[in-house]
């Protein structure tokens, strides 16, 4: 077996919002990191959520302790991840149905909790949100927004590496290398090859999310979760520019938040096995009962076109056997495996959700520094993340954001509101760098090509996860093929990008059919006979093929990367 | 507004029912939403290309003798099929479209990604195999367009190369799409075909015949002449190796072209085709037995008539067909469907493997003739990928269904006549 060399004083698990933010908040505080991930970043229930910017107020009746963190997290993404941040505002909304008594309760907890809510007239919501479903009887202003956690993810791993951390993606830790009841190390085994290294570490963080149960498990170590499966539907459009929530308990299907050029409903809560956390699936009856409650909050959605359909899984931290899971804490949990199992070298930080992330992994490291005798101040709470650095008024005093608007072309304001700041490292004029890739979402080559060099991309799942590419209204139709053909550029192995392509697609179809009917059933079989009649894709990727051009490294297996994803927009 | 026939459908199959109802004297209006799917085409027209195991078909006949009875193809039987389909080449050849294949059996054609599959017509200049086993080349230049992304030199490299042909593969600047490049999203096929004239052919083929010697042909992509073959048999002529064209992916520059030519001919014989009328709905005789005429989003309250009519609107992608969470409608007139009504049943999750949903259709009799509430509609014959009872993408029979359906229902029509 292979060892790495270094000696790192800290192995995070995990390559989602939570260990991203712990990777760059210990990057910060001057420790030797190495990030694992499985599969890619952003591969787990970071990538299959609202996107919402939480303002708290969803938790401000049953969760105050959420409630607050939520606000105060809200205010920080605001300020160090301005390009993943869209502030929308938020409503929340009583329809004749509820309880209006509901609300002054409402408003009295959130301002309790830091949060500004105020009743206004709900003609007033109707001018604000001309979607919002006109019987309502009262409504509520908040500061939610949208977040886009693809975004706010790679941007916490650019800076991490930036300040020193190693990342290492389709890589899955297998085993704890343990002596004298101390985690030394980890042995981790590559997807692309099924090699096995080992490296070792002072402190390993497990942030894992719901993975995180399995990973424990390694340890002997038993975390009692609650694996809560919640599904969304992607419309086809901006329906709404305003998040709307619905002013009652938390239920079904109560939250719709738009977010680049489409919006998002959901979400169900149901407790699934851990045995199928890898395998969601919508069900016909999840994607109904989010229609009919989504049209209660915008009547549009009734008519309007589904993208797609995905679940995520929320690692809650179980604390008794609630069927609906609504009533457990949605809090941190920051566990030190020395203090709880006797085991050191060792922690877990999960619960909480995306909007915390920051606050999660300030606690972990926190715990970790604490470990390793570090005394280091937290600075992630006022350190822009890379493409933040420039705040918006400094850009109007230079006259930029004027230029923008009326001078660059569209595709390079889509890459601008992508990557901020770092929009700039895309090349535009010169070999057909401004040919557009993907047009729903106006990615162009450029663009492309500077995930593929500077974005950890290797396949094209990876390259919608950094760019948005095939996740607009065609779902990956021709945007995916050019994709392949440029992914074929740079790596030179043909078999491995249609085998790639051939993923991606399927990948896409998945999403699609559990709303497969009217112009997402069309679009299905567009997709089928351009791909399987026209280019007999379907014959390309057969497995009597691949070892024709063994020359090439074929790609991970993927496959099982593609199974977990259903992933967000 | 009165016609001998009407035509629900410019594709494919409208067309070819309105041609040949056109040649036999009928008075004959095509109606045509939007584009076909020919639009998409692969440079090809398939009759049937794998059998129910996915197995390339050689012998079509035999194939076909082996389908299903509710296959559209059992439904016409094998004696009408070879009988209908030396009539598909004349047509062409009639519309001055030059094909290769027409004694029926299946050749090879080069898909824009690099796989090999059967096919039964292909339109003049593609490149064509009869045996994979032999390649009519040992050495082929592969020559792109530079910023143009739907032509993939590397995919179908490295399909030739498993057959042992050594391939070059390399991009040329073409002046007069340069400027095409300034807007991000022109570089599509019929976009390049639009702004590729005389000159630029010109220029094409003298960088064509600069490329390296060794190469005994040209593969170069699908982007030249979307009105005639003119255009690309002088390209041609200019280049001093045998040129080929390959597939692009995307909207397809050969299919626009035949699409085209096709109408021409329609035209030239008298036909009506309302591009972008939209046929929203149909008036019924008292005993609900016969469609009267159709209300089109153009003539308004002047309903369009005829003493028969064709349903040639395609499946799902053409709007032939219309799903909801509830099931499946025909969305013009009502007509009955053969589908499952249970959205769970109409798909396989993996894209690769044939689709239930594919083969639903409208509802039809041994005549061709829609049903409507239980009964046949006597004057009402679909036609096309309306029909049900084939997945046409998994086993490449669209083209022949389009086609041979058509003349049957075109030539029932006839017959009553007579």
């Amino acid at each position: 077996m292979k060892t790495l060399d270094k000696h790192y004083d800290v192995i995070i698990i995990g390559g989602g919002a939570t260990g991203a933010g712990t990777a760059r908040d210990c990057a910060l505080r001057g420790l030797s990191v190495l990030l694992i991930e499985r599969f890619d970043y952003t591969a787990g229930a970071t990538g299959r959520n609202h996107g919402l910017l939480h303002s708290g107020a969803r938790y401000a009746v049953t969760d105050t302790e959420s409630a607050e963190e939520c606000i105060k997290e809200n205010q920080i993404l605001r300020r160090i991840a301005r390009h993943c941040v869209e502030d929308t505002g938020g409503l929340f909304i009583t329809l004749p149905e509820d309880d209006l008594a509901y609300q002054a309760n409402f408003i009295e907890k959130c301002r309790a909790a830091g949060i500004d809510a105020q009743a206004i007239d709900p003609k007033e919501a109707l001018r604000i949100e001309p979607s919002v479903n006109p019987d309502l009887i009262g409504a509520v202003t908040v500061p939610d927004g949208a977040v886009d956690p693809f975004r706010l993810t790679t941007a916490n791993i650019i800076d991490a590496k930036r300040h020193g951390a190693d990342v290492i993606t389709y890589h899955e830790v297998v085993r704890f290398i343990i002596r004298n009841a101390r985690v030394e190390g980890v042995v981790m085994r590559s997807y692309h090859t099924g090699e096995e290294t080992e490296v070792h570490g002072s402190v390993v963080v497990n942030a894992g999310g719901i993975w995180g149960h399995g990973i424990a498990k390694l340890a002997d170590i038993n975390i009692n979760m609650f694996p809560a499966k919640g599904s969304l539907l992607i419309f086809g459009h901006r329906v709404n520019n305003t998040v709307i929530n619905r002013c009652r308990k938390p239920a079904n299907a109560d939250i719709l938040v738009p977010g680049d050029t489409i919006c998002i409903i959901g979400t169900t809560s149901d407790r699934v096995p851990y045995d199928q956390v890898d395998n969601m699936q919508v069900t016909p009856e999840e994607v109904d009962i989010l229609i009919r409650e989504g049209s209660m909050l915008a009547p549009a959605l009734a008519t309007t076109r589904i993208l797609r359909a995905y679940a995520g899984v929320r690692p809650l931290v179980a604390s008794d056997d609630d069927p609906s899971g609504r009533s457990i804490s949605r809090g941190i949990v920051c566990l030190d495996h020395a203090q709880r199992d006797g085991l050191e070298g060792f922690i877990t930080i999960t619960g909480g959700k995306l909007m915390t992330y920051r606050l999660m992994a300030e606690w972990a490291t926190d715990m970790v520094c604490k470990k390793l005798g570090i005394d280091a101040k937290c600075t992630t709470a006022e350190t822009p993340l890379p493409g933040s650095e420039t705040p918006e008024e400094e850009k109007e005093e230079k006259g930029s954001n004027l230029r923008h608007t009326i001078d660059l072309p569209t595709e390079q304001l889509a890459a601008e509101g992508r990557h901020g700041t770092m929009a700039d490292e895309i090349h535009w004029y010169e070999n057909g760098d401004d040919t557009l890739v993907c047009e729903c979402e106006e990615v162009s080559l450029g663009e492309v090509m500077y995930a593929i060099d500077k974005l950890n991309v290797h396949n094209l799942i990876n390259l919608r996860r950094r760019t948005r590419l095939g996740m607009g209204t065609c779902q990956g139709q021709l945007c995916a093929c050019r994709a392949a053909g440029l992914l074929d550029k740079a790596d030179k192995c043909s078999i491995k990008a249609l085998t790639d392509l051939g993923h991606f697609v399927n990948e896409r179809l998945k999403g699609m059919i559990p709303v497969g009917w009217g112009e997402s059933m069309r679009s299905i079989q567009f997709t089928q006979w351009l791909y399987n009649g026209v280019a007999g894709l379907d014959d390309l990727i057969a497995p009597d093929i691949a070892p024709q051009q063994s020359a090439c490294k074929m790609p991970s297996d993927e496959a099982t990367d593609t199974t977990s994803d259903t992933s967000n927009s | 507004m009165k016609f001998n026939t009407v035509i629900i459908g410019g594709g494919l199959s409208g067309l070819t029912a309105g041609i040949a109802l056109a040649e036999a004297g009928q008075q004959v209006a095509i109606f045509s939403s939007g584009q076909s799917a020919l639009h998409f085409n692969s440079g090809s027209l398939n009759l049937l290309g794998y059998d129910a195991d996915h197995k390339p078909v050689t012998d079509p006949f035999e194939a076909i003798a082996a389908l299903p009875a509710e296959h559209p193809y059992s439904r016409l039987g094998m004696e009408r099929i070879k009988a209908l389909m030396p009539r598909v080449g004349k047509m062409m050849a009639d519309a001055d479209i030059p094909v290769q294949g027409t004694d029926g059996t299946n050749h090879w054609r080069l898909s824009p990604l690099g796989d090999f599959k059967p096919a039964w017509l292909t339109f003049d200049g593609y490149p064509t195999f009869d045996s994979l086993q032999n390649m009519p080349w040992k050495c082929v230049a592969i020559c792109g367009i530079d910023g143009f992304l739907d032509f993939y030199p590397r995919f179908l490299a490295a399909a030739l190369r498993r057959k042992g042909v050594e391939c070059m593969e390399s991009s040329i600047a073409v002046d007069a799409v340069e400027h095409q490049r300034s807007s991000s999203s022109e570089m599509r096929a019929p976009n390049l075909a639009k702004v590729i004239d005389r000159k630029a052919v010109e220029q094409i083929a003298e960088r064509l015949n600069a490329l390296d010697p060794k190469a005994e042909a040209i593969l170069f992509p699908a982007v030249v002449d979307m009105h005639d073959f003119g255009e690309m048999q002088h390209l041609r002529s200019l280049v001093k190796r045998p040129l080929y064209f390959a597939a692009t992916m995307g909207a397809s520059v050969p299919g626009v072209r035949v699409q085209q030519m096709l109408q021409r001919r329609f035209r030239r014989l008298g036909g009506a085709y309302m591009l972008g009328d939209t046929v929203e709905r149909g008036r019924w005789s008292a005993d609900g037995k016969r469609l009267e005429c159709v209300r089109t989003t153009n003539f308004g309250d002047d309903c369009v008539q005829a003493d028969q009519f064709i349903f040639a609107a395609g499946s799902f992608f053409s709007y032939g067909l219309d799903s909801t969470p509830q099931g499946v409608r025909e969305p013009i007139f009502g007509l009955d469907v053969d589908a499952s009504t249970d959205r769970n049943d109409w798909f396989n999750p993996d894209m690769f493997k044939p689709q239930p949903y594919m083969k639903f259709g409208l509802a039809v009799d041994d005549a061709q003739h829609a049903r409507r509430e239980g009964a046949s509609v006597e004057n009402v014959y679909v036609a096309g990928s309306a029909l049900p009872g084939a997945d046409a993408v998994t086993e490449c029979s669209g083209a022949g269904i389009a086609t041979l359906t058509a003349l049957a229902a075109a030539d029932a029509i006839l017959n009553l006549k007579k």
